[in-house]
């Protein structure tokens, strides 16, 4: 066992607590829910790691970054080089600290959670991060841009995988510009994840840590109305592109009364509070109406975001409607406590067929099924049955879809020779990203349906090694000259 | 950030601005539209492009002040700044020789269906062109409208100017002397119940109709659903899948449900902006 090897380092088995601000207080206010860890506690965390030389955490992370190695210089306090460290491989320390699944990825293979609970990498990681972002002074930003190789990149994109790529191509010197469709960047982190969970500013600090690189971002530029990709390539001298757009699109339930006044998708839920600031109505021009009783459908992390923005909105009663059981709920096990914690309600095995409104088309309620749980299916979970004769109704004054997003088909749309599968996503190798057209690259959601941060980003790297690799492979000619300018 | 080249007012609540923004110009179509956020703070709103120069790199977007953030754009001059606009959005108007075709412009209606209507006599058609508003005050583009269609209608509610009537009243005539077999196409743009009357008089006579539907929208891009609206009983997303849309197909009552949906805020919204400007929500500018 690794213990014994290591004979003189000391166990230390619980992990040190995230402080939280108190629930009671939290569920009225934005303000971010976990506090994070002080000087001492990050130096404490760090210091757990037995230093394996196998790191069987790195493996489990997405974009491999050097954990055994970055956790031994924030145990030293020197988080300077600790963030240094992450940041070779990861650009979004601030965000990747906050809402990475940690459990089911680098802490999931942690030596020390064999026996007692993993060293709590994420906090430590976000610590750093936040280290960083505070001193102001001393910016420790990667800002050598090395000599310009020449070629030009366009990425469609500004989420995780669309900045991630930027950064990659940026440092080897590829002159890169991403194109986003909303007037900021940064994809779900900014539209999607709540502030209370993802304070909008660490998101505008690590975008801007990626325009420090010599990205060039342009807002306002949704690519196949705007620009398409073709033009990109054949007009606009681009030498390749990377397609990270994600899913944005959000899926409907497909029955009656979707379309009542007081139905929201999650997104646009989420959209209006997070991207449009609607809980600053009316100093911000967006509002967002909310009724006392709100129901959310679905079971996972957007559906539990929905359900707590909800409460912070106004709502008296915030509850999440799952078709299966607790067990079965996709969400994040800590978002699923907080949200307990802060009083949304769970209705389990529990599913709408209908949506009721009044007499002026406003949603007053759904009528619903009871559910039992039947055999596992080919994913291996148990699907739900519906239970005969168990017809009620749930009151509700605003219903939340949150039963998944899907790709938004413009892309695929306006590109020649580009391949989807038969959900819209598109047909990406998985080694390289390459799609079905030469040049184009494609990572993220897009491909792999909705997922998360930390794989969107490692589809970002993959993309922009293999675009490295393609330019400096394809003798094209470099629209930049041979020093570039 | 965008410039405003030039500025228009066609009325005390309609007005237009000719924007700086090159790329849209150079890429948009008739039918399609922008969002735009006026400043950091702003809501983004959807507006039709009325018109556009690929030359100039200039797109106009006409407007009725209707709430706070039409209000703030009106307030704006030549030289100033909206700080987001995004476009070209949504399908553009499938526009092809196809004979005879009746455009219908209400109120500011007549800003989107310019440049459709130039469009069609470019490709060959035979462009009946009906415009009416309120009143006289409120009319804006005859002479635009004129040059581009082959004839050209006017109507205002109080008869103020040419004929006191309905757009519907010049269409219903219309039909029955060309003959509802000889139209190919009615188009149809401006205020909900007019599209509806309209849509209303030409299902009668089965000519297909088309309407260009102004759901409330966040995004603009295909993301949120806001804009959601049942169109022969499947939910379409306006900004992407529309504008343009069957008028005969659409939901008229859960449209208008819709979109009225957040009116409470909206005013509330507006009386804000106007006690803080130190207006009069009448629009007198405090005068009385
Ligand atoms: C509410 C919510 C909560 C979540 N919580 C978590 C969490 O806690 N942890 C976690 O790991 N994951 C979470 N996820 C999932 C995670 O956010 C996504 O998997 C990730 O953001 C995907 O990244 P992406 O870069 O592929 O796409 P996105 O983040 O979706 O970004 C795509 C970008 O492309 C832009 N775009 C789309 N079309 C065009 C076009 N035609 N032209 C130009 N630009 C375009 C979009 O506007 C957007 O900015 C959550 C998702 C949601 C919605
Ligand atoms: C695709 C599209 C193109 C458009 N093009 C134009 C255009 O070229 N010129 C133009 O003047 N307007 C256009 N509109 C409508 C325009 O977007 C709204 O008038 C604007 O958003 C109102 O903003 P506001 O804050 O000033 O008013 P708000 O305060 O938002 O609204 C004031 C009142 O009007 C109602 N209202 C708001 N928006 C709508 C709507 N879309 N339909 C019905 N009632 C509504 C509200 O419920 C409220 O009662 C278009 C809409 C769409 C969807
Ligand atoms: S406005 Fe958001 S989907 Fe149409």
């Amino acid at each position: 066992m690794t213990e014994k090897k290591k004979t003189g380092i000391k166990i230390i088995p619980s992990k040190n607590p995230m402080p939280l601000q108190d629930h009671k207080l939290r569920a009225s206010n934005f303000d971010e829910v976990a506090l994070g860890y002080d000087y001492e506690t990050a130096v404490a965390e760090a210091s757990r790691c037995l230093q394996c030389k196998n790191a069987p955490c790195s493996r489990g992370c997405p974009v491999e970054i050097d954990i055994p190695e970055f956790l031994r210089l924030a145990a030293l306090g020197n988080f300077k080089a600790a963030i240094s460290k992450i940041k070779e491989k990861n650009t979004l320390p601030g965000v990747c600290g906050r809402v990475c699944p940690q459990e089911s990825q680098c802490e999931k293979d942690c030596t020390l959670g064999i026996k007692h609970q993993p060293v709590s990498i994420g906090r430590v990681e976000r610590f750093c991060a936040d280290f960083e972002l505070a001193d102001k002074e001393d910016k420790i930003t990667n800002k050598l841009i090395p000599p310009s190789s020449g070629y030009k990149v366009a990425i469609v994109g500004s989420g995780p995988a669309g900045l991630t790529c930027a950064a990659d191509l940026a440092k080897e010197g590829h002159r890169v510009t991403v194109f986003e469709a909303l007037h900021v960047a940064g994809g779900v982190l900014m539209y999607g994840i709540p502030e209370f969970r993802l304070p909008k500013g660490i998101v505008e600090a690590e975008v801007k840590n990626v325009v420090d690189l010599g990205v060039e971002i342009e807002l306002n530029s949704v690519v196949g109305r705007l620009v398409t990709i073709d033009q990109l390539l054949d007009e606009e001298g681009y030498n390749a592109v990377f397609i990270g757009t994600g899913a944005g699109l959000p899926y409907f339930m497909g029955i009656p009364g979707e379309n009542l006044c007081g139905v929201y998708s999650a997104n646009e839920f989420l959209t209006r509070t997070n991207l449009m600031k609607a809980y600053l109505f009316p100093q911000w021009d967006t509002p967002i109406k909310i009724g006392k009783r709100v129901v959310v459908l679905g079971g996972g992390n957007v559906a539990m975001d929905a359900a707590r923005t909800a409460l912070r909105l106004g709502a008296e009663e915030s509850i999440i409607v799952y078709r299966r059981s607790e067990k079965e709920l996709p969400a994040r096990a800590e978002e699923v406590e907080h949200a307990y914690e802060e009083g949304v309600k769970f209705y389990y095995l529990t599913n709408p067929v209908k949506l009721l409104g009044d007499e002026d088309g406003i949603v007053s309620g759904m009528e619903c099924l009871k559910y039992e749980l039947g055999e596992p299916d080919a994913t291996g979970r148990r699907s739900p049955i519906a239970v005969k004769g168990s017809e009620h109704i749930i009151e509700a004054d605003t219903i939340v879809v949150a039963i998944g997003q899907g790709p938004n088909e413009l892309v695929p749309m306006t590109t020649k020779g580009l391949e989807t599968n038969k959900k819209g996503n598109i047909i990406a190798d998985p080694e390289t990203g390459a799609t079905s057209r030469p040049g184009v690259f494609a990572g993220g959601d897009v491909v792999t349906g909705a997922a998360t941060v930390i794989l969107a980003m490692g589809a970002g790297k993959l993309g922009a090694k293999s675009i490295h690799e393609y330019l400096l492979n394809s003798k094209i000619d470099k629209p930049l000259g041979r020093e570039g300018n | 950030m965008y410039k405003i080249i030039e500025k228009q007012i066609f009325s005390e609540v309609t007005k237009l601005l000719s924007v700086y923004a090159p790329k849209i110009a150079k890429s948009c179509r008739p039918g399609q539209f922008v969002m735009i956020r006026i400043d950091e703070k702003g809501e983004r709103i959807p507006l039709t492009i009325a018109d556009f120069d690929p030359e100039k790199g200039t797109i106009s977007l006409v407007f009725q002040e209707i709430g706070k953030s039409t209000q703030q754009l009106g307030a704006l001059e030549q030289g100033e700044f909206i700080k987001d606009v995004a476009g070209p959005l949504g399908h553009p108007t499938h526009i092809f020789d196809s004979g005879t075709v009746i455009l219908v412009g209400g109120g500011v209606g007549v800003a989107p269906i310019y440049p459709i209507a130039r469009e069609f006599k470019k490709a060959g058609c035979n462009v009946i062109g009906i415009i009416g508003a309120r009143n006289k005050e409120l009319l804006f583009w005859e002479e635009k409208m004129s040059a581009a269609c082959n004839s050209l209608y006017i109507t205002t509610d109080d008869g103020s100017y040419v004929r006191k009537g309905f757009v519907t009243d010049v269409m219903k005539e219309l039909i029955e002397e060309i003959g509802k077999e000889n139209i190919a196409l009615i188009m149809a743009i401006g205020p909900q119940p007019m599209m509806r009357a309209c849509c209303n008089l030409s299902k009668g006579y089965e000519i297909r109709t088309l309407v260009s539907l102004n759901a409330l929208m966040v995004d603009g891009t295909g993301m949120c659903g806001c804009c959601r609206v049942s169109v022969g009983g499947s939910t379409k997303f306006v900004c992407v899948d529309g504008p343009e849309f069957d008028g005969h197909q659409v939901d008229w009552l859960e449209l208008y449900r819709r979109s009225t949906y957040f009116c409470d805020e909206e005013k509330s919204a507006k009386d804000i902006y106007n006690s803080e400007k130190g207006n009069h929500a009448c629009g007198c500018g405090g005068i009385q």
